[in-house]
């Protein structure tokens, strides 16, 4: 006769208004975070280290107070900056049968411009009074224009676009062999065309 | 008069369930819940970031220590003037300071993460260099070397 007796059943009606409010308490609180930007490794305070680079091997970008921007002696508009930045570090200007000549690169070998990506530096030098969004702006551009030689050497080398090895190998699901390996591709890759972008401090004017 | 309820006399529509209801707020409540973040400072400065493409994510935020640049905003304090602020720890700290706080940061992560902590630099569009050049100067200093220029995605021409 036991079986008869239906345990009473709870009334789940409220549930919905207990998550509703739960909900919109999440909903309120939440600022979905954009925290993304441009990484930047500084250079230690107490550097001595001295080192002398040819002009040939250095591209000098500045920006002045009023936001123009000069690359290599010559003022010229943000868009075509990173074609600018492209053709120095990927010159190539050694010749060919120099012992540290650069077989990838597919500059035009200018005299006026690097001998090779390992050897380019970028500069880039701001005023007190530059703006900070064209700064970043120009920063972007010099990241964007690395980007692009590595993306074509990593397309060629194996195959894949080197933005995609680095998301995976941020990825936290892949298997420590895979990351392995990952690791392995994107130094080659940022050998080919290491970054090494100078921001000297400002002076006064 | 038209009436509308000429239907609902004669046969009645079954009610719509609402059993599921809960399933489906459940689902947005966790939806919501994974991607929180509280936040944990109360701007006092304007905060429009600029914008740029070449981007890499902070994901992890145990290790960000983050710095605000921007004009004070006007419904705090009328009397602090245009000149760009900075913010850290929840107040306004002078660039002298920014080297103490962002020690004094670092002093509470653990220590594994020390050696990787990274420097949120969020300046507002409307600073100037010059503010940010004694910022990194000052995080220099500490060895502080890490520094990301926290952006929006978005198209650089737009700045």
């Amino acid at each position: 006769m036991k079986n008869h007796r239906v345990p009473q059943e709870v009334n789940a009606g409220s549930m919905a208004d207990i998550a509703f409010l739960l909900l919109i308490f999440f909903l309120v609180t939440t600022s979905i975070e954009n925290d993304a930007g441009l990484n930047r490794l500084m250079p230690p305070e107490n550097n001595e280290a001295r080192a002398e680079i040819k002009e040939r091997n250095l591209f000098k970008i500045s920006i002045n107070d009023n936001d123009q921007i000069m690359a290599n002696g010559e003022i010229l508009e943000l868009p075509r900056l990173r074609e600018k930045v492209i053709d120095f570090i990927d010159n190539g200007g050694l010749p060919m049968q120099s012992r540290e000549y650069c077989d990838y690169c597919k500059g035009e070998s200018l005299v006026d411009l690097s001998e090779h990506p390992s050897k380019a530096i970028v500069s880039i030098k701001s005023l007190r009074n530059t703006s900070y969004p064209v700064y970043v702006s120009v920063q972007n551009e010099v990241i964007g224009a690395y980007n692009t030689l590595r993306n074509r050497e990593s397309l060629r080398l194996f195959n894949t676009t080197y933005e995609s090895i680095n998301s995976d190998y941020y990825n936290e699901e892949i298997t420590d062999n895979q990351k392995e390996k990952l690791k392995e591709s994107l130094e080659i890759i940022r050998a080919l065309y290491p970054q090494k972008i100078l921001e000297p401090e400002t002076i006064n004017n | 008069m038209i009436k509308f309820n000429k239907m609902s006399t004669g046969r009645s529509l079954p009610p719509i369930s609402t059993a599921s209801l809960p399933d489906i707020v459940f689902i947005l409540l966790f939806f919501f819940m994974t991607v929180t973040v509280m936040k944990n400072q109360n701007l006092l400065v304007e905060n429009t970031l600029p914008k740029a493409t070449e981007i890499d994510k902070l994901d992890k935020q145990d290790r960000i220590i983050e710095i605000f640049v921007g004009q004070a905003k006007d419904n705090h304090n009328t009397n602090l003037g245009n000149e760009p602020r900075i913010q850290m720890d929840n107040k306004f700290v002078t660039v002298d300071e920014v080297g103490d706080y962002a020690l004094q940061a670092l002093s509470v992560m653990p220590e594994h993460l020390r050696s990787v902590a990274t420097v949120s630099i969020k300046a507002d569009v409307g600073v100037k260099m010059g503010i940010i050049e004694d910022l990194k100067k000052r995080l220099r200093l500490v060895n502080l070397l890490k520094i990301n220029y926290t952006t929006f995605e978005g198209d650089v021409l737009d700045n």
